[in-house]
């Protein structure tokens, strides 16, 4: 059951926050809401009388607006023609010519009205994803909603598009509308919210005011108190380990996705990537694992050459790798859990040879590994992976990858979409596998888990390494090192952002 | 969104089945469980609708049952009995015709009557059934492996060629031929499958394109084939090759009852390589890159499973497998190759491994099951004169209501299962 007997209140002008771990069933409720799902028992009031919602047309006419995490645009349209899209005005009677005047008038209006710099004739592909949102918003507001759902929407930001963000959610509500936030940034949370509301396995747990403090609202979400900061002594980096010099890679599309990256990575230190999704840092990564073709440069392990090796040969020359994006490229879903925890040495002793596997051997091990690493499935790991929760299947990738003695460790959002409790977990074993001298290469787009783990940072922009920091530097600064804003072009960047 | 609404979807399915109070009984566990919709009911209740189905087009398509529409008001008894007597005499037939008919029985056992008669059914059974379990495999593989291998009926009609080249060009001492002979059709076979595999795995030409491509290019190979100077027989002006050798003919089990049971070895072989192919699924290091590979080519990718050598080898399995069923029909029933040899055994291995879920015990059975259909039906074809046609009619809507689990659950008004995996195993691949 992802809701159960959730009450939620929201008031004319009021910005709600609705928290909750990932699978909480944030999403759920709001899509109830927009229609997309059915509520087995309960009703929807909007002003006090109930309503039925079938699907999203009677949401926007009951006057609930929402943009989803994943933008539903068109992306070769321009901005007017997305957002007549679905309520096209036409001219010429019968004929029917689209009416895209208006719809330009309409977008240029309604973007003025709330300060929304939308440019109607631009082509949506164009945009950056921050305007792309601002698109959404347009788009909803010209259907006449009061209340708006913004699922996740700081998720794909950069500090600076956040805070443009705030800004605009702020001038909806002083035009009287309703707006309900769904997120788990705490820090969010209390810039922004009037009411707090935080829900934990589909039932509300507590309606908090915005100054209830980050650990109280946290162990609410959580159900206990959590560490938000790792504990870690200093990093003692030995070696050269990972060496990349020059790293030129391009994307599935043939565009320069990487453009001379050079990074060290040092025994015993985590280095951490920080930057705005979609700056080359799932592009660099997958040139280190030999996953994507380089243009030019070179990556050694250990003073070897490891460019042209295959991705097994790396793997087995003692990487630990923790893909991106956990359900594409880490788990075949429908396998066991003991046969996830052998996806990369499933031939190897003692799980296999080059001819048989022993479905024996891998039972055992993966026994002993999700004890250990504290997977909740049962206990003999004979569950299909995706019947886990996020969480513990992240928790098998890393259990993965920790069981063979690594020299080198690359993690891509590893705690993405997982909850606190396992969040705090793999951050303890990444530490753990630090401290006993492997290399760490963290990427993340979350700017707190690479300040909480990083022993250096190193901050990715369009595909260039633009510098590397200490993880004492002010948030502020790596927020606008994470837009491009160096401090020699500090004065510059207030352009930088508007035409970006 | 889609993401995520399907995510929260199944949530809500799966607590919707958490819900129920589990039922006390065995018996109400039991009950459940398979009116839950699983595998197991659902292609049982597929054949039987299939089964109904094709009693209607039996009774609309009967003369006698038409005319008496033209009075259904008056006497609608005389439509449903006469109805009634022609479905079921159909069926009778279909079921004598493929496993045993009772009068035979009585016959042999008073002494009146051969046994021959009392095992001819269940021969013609497994004569079909063995080419069908090799070809259905040859998909299942395939499909197992994340492809959709239409190029069966190319790779048999290969295996074909290779097995009746090897069986009547090589002279071998008997045995030695035989074994031979299997393994050049399976050769043979496993290089026309070997073809769309790498280049898919070199090139990413879909394999849907290039193995429907390669059943044709087979075909008239075959066609140009058996008139040559050398494979032509040449006591003969039609186009027909030399017969295979006595000792690469696949010897009769049945043979000491009587000349006309002809059930032969190959059934022997669908058993044997069912079961490689089974251990090889679950046991082997090439099974599980397979069933990776299949389930998710990225995160196998990832995790350094070489993609396209998996790919080029899966196809080269199943062209063999496909290879060996062709070779199964000339060194057993067919003997010589004619350009229509193998009839459509190998399209027929599409429908098999659907059927059979892509698992080789379930291909065995469904081998077996539309191997009964095809034998029954010659004999349906006879004594009830229904045409033969209809056997494929309700062999095709079978798998339709297995492809469709949605639609026969809805027909039957199953529960969802919590872990289904029809509608996805069916759809994905493309």
């Amino acid at each position: 059951m992802a809701n159960d007997d959730i009450s939620l209140t929201v008031e004319p002008g009021e910005i709600h926050a609705l928290l909750g771990e990932n699978g909480a069933g944030k999403s759920t409720l709001m899509n109830v809401l927009y229609g997309l799902l059915q509520p087995d028992e309960g009703e929807i009031l909007v002003d006090d009388k109930p309503v039925r919602i079938r699907g999203p047309r009677d949401a926007i006419a009951a006057g609930i607006g929402m943009v989803h995490q994943h933008f539903m645009l068109v992306p070769v349209f321009t901005v007017a023609e997305n957002v007549m899209l679905g309520a096209e005005q036409t001219t010429g009677g019968p004929v029917g010519f689209l009416d895209r005047r208006r719809a330009r008038k309409l977008v240029r209006e309604v973007s003025d009205r709330y300060r929304l710099a939308v440019d109607p004739d631009r082509t949506v592909e164009d945009l950056p994803v921050g305007v792309q949102q601002r698109v959404e918003i347009v788009k909803a507001l010209t259907r006449d909603v009061d209340l708006l759902i913004l699922d996740e929407p700081t998720a794909v930001l950069t500090p600076q598009e956040t805070a443009d963000l705030l800004e605009i959610m702020r001038t909806l509500k002083a035009a009287g509308k309703s707006i309900v936030f769904i997120t788990h940034k705490l820090k969010e949370v209390q810039a922004i919210a009037d009411r707090i509301t935080v829900i934990r396995r589909g039932r509300t747990v507590g309606t908090a005011a915005p100054d209830t403090s980050e650990e109280e609202l946290a162990s609410l979400m959580v159900g206990r108190s959590v560490l938000l900061r790792v504990e870690k002594g200093a990093a003692e980096a030995g070696a050269p380990v990972l060496e990349v010099a020059g790293l030129a890679v391009n994307d599935d599309r043939g565009h320069r996705a990487v453009d001379g990256v050079d990074l060290t990575v040092h025994a015993g230190e985590v280095l951490g990537i920080a930057g705005v999704q979609g700056n080359g840092q799932t592009e660099l990564i997958e040139a280190i694992m030999g996953l994507r073709p380089v243009v030019a440069g070179s990556t050694t392990l250990e003073g070897r050459p490891t460019l042209g090796l295959s991705t097994r040969d790396i793997l087995r020359a003692g990487v630990g790798y923790v893909p991106e994006d956990r359900s594409v490229d880490g788990l075949v879903k429908d396998f066991t859990v003991a046969e996830n925890l052998v996806l990369d040495i499933y031939n190897t002793e003692p799980f296999g040879t080059r001819w048989v596997i022993r479905p024996d051997a891998i039972a055992e091990s993966a026994r002993a590994r999700v004890e250990q690493f504290d997977v909740r499935t049962d206990a003999s790991g004979q569950a299909a992976v995706g019947t886990l929760s996020g969480g513990n299947q992240q928790k098998v990738i890393v259990a993965r990858e920790f069981s063979r003695p690594l020299k080198l460790f690359i993690a891509s959002q590893p705690t993405r979409g997982v909850d606190v409790g396992s969040i705090e977990f793999i951050h303890r074993q990444i530490v753990h596998e630090r401290t006993e001298g492997t290399a760490v290469l963290l990427v993340s787009s979350e700017l707190d888990e690479v300040l909480a783990l990083a022993d250096r940072i190193a901050v990715m922009y369009r595909g260039r390494v633009i510098a590397v920091v200490s993880p004492d530097t002010p948030r502020e600064e790596i927020g606008l090192l994470m837009a491009g804003v160096t401090t020699e072009a500090a004065g510059t960047a207030k352009d930088g952002q508007s035409d970006d | 969104m889609t993401e995520q609404t399907t995510a929260t979807a199944e949530d809500l399915a799966a607590a919707g089945a958490d819900q129920l109070p589990p039922p006390k009984t065995f018996a109400g566990r039991y009950l459940r469980n398979l009116w839950t919709a699983n595998t197991f009911t659902v292609t049982v209740l597929a054949v039987l609708l299939a089964l109904v189905i094709g009693g209607i087009l039996i009774a609309i398509s009967d003369e006698n049952v038409r005319a008496t529409t033209s009075y259904f008001f008056s006497r609608p008894g005389d439509f449903f009995s006469l109805s009634w007597d022609k479905v079921s005499d159909a069926y009778a037939q279909l079921f004598k015709g493929s496993i045993v008919d009772p009068t035979a029985v009585q016959a042999a056992a008073n002494g009146t009557g051969k046994w021959e008669r009392v095992f001819f059914p269940i021969s013609e059974t497994l004569t079909y059934a063995a080419p069908l379990a090799l070809t259905g495999l040859a998909f299942a593989l395939a499909f197992r492996g994340g492809l959709f291998n239409i190029g069966v009926q190319g790779q048999a009609i290969m295996g074909a060629v290779g097995a009746a080249l090897a069986g009547f060009l090589l002279p071998l001492p008997v045995g030695i031929h035989l074994v031979v002979a299997l393994i050049v059709g399976a050769a043979f076979g496993g290089a026309w499958g070997f073809v769309p595999g790498i280049l898919k795995a070199r090139t990413g030409a879909h394999e849907v394109i290039t193995t429907i491509m390669l059943n044709y290019v087979a075909l008239f190979f075959l066609g140009w084939l058996i008139v040559q100077k050398g494979v032509q027989d040449p006591e003969r002006s039609d186009a027909i090759s030399k017969p295979v050798d006595d000792s690469a003919q696949l010897t009769h089990l049945l043979g000491f009852v009587g000349p006309s049971l002809r059930v032969n070895l190959g059934i022997v072989v669908a058993i044997l390589v069912v079961a490689a192919v089974a251990w090889l699924l679950r046991r082997s290091t090439f099974g599980f890159e397979l069933r990776a590979v299949g389930l998710n080519p990225e995160a196998s990718r990832t995790a350094g499973i070489g993609v396209g050598s998996t790919y080029a080898l899966v196809m080269t399995v199943a062209g063999a497998l496909a290879g060996l069923g062709g070779a199964t029909i000339v060194m057993g029933t067919a003997v010589s190759l004619t350009g229509a040899v193998i009839g459509s055994v190998g399209f027929d291995g599409l429908l098999v491994g659907l059927l059979g879920r892509a698992k080789p015990w379930g291909v065995f059975f469904a081998a077996l099951l539309f191997g009964a259909l095809q034998a029954g039906g010659n004999r349906m074809q006879s004594f009830s004169g229904i045409s033969l046609e209809l056997v494929g009619v309700i062999q095709a809507l079978i798998v339709i209501f297995v492809a469709a689990p949605a639609l026969v659950k809805t027909v039957f008004r199953l529960k969802p299962a919590k872990v289904s995996g029809l509608g996805t195993g069916m759809s994905k691949g493309w």
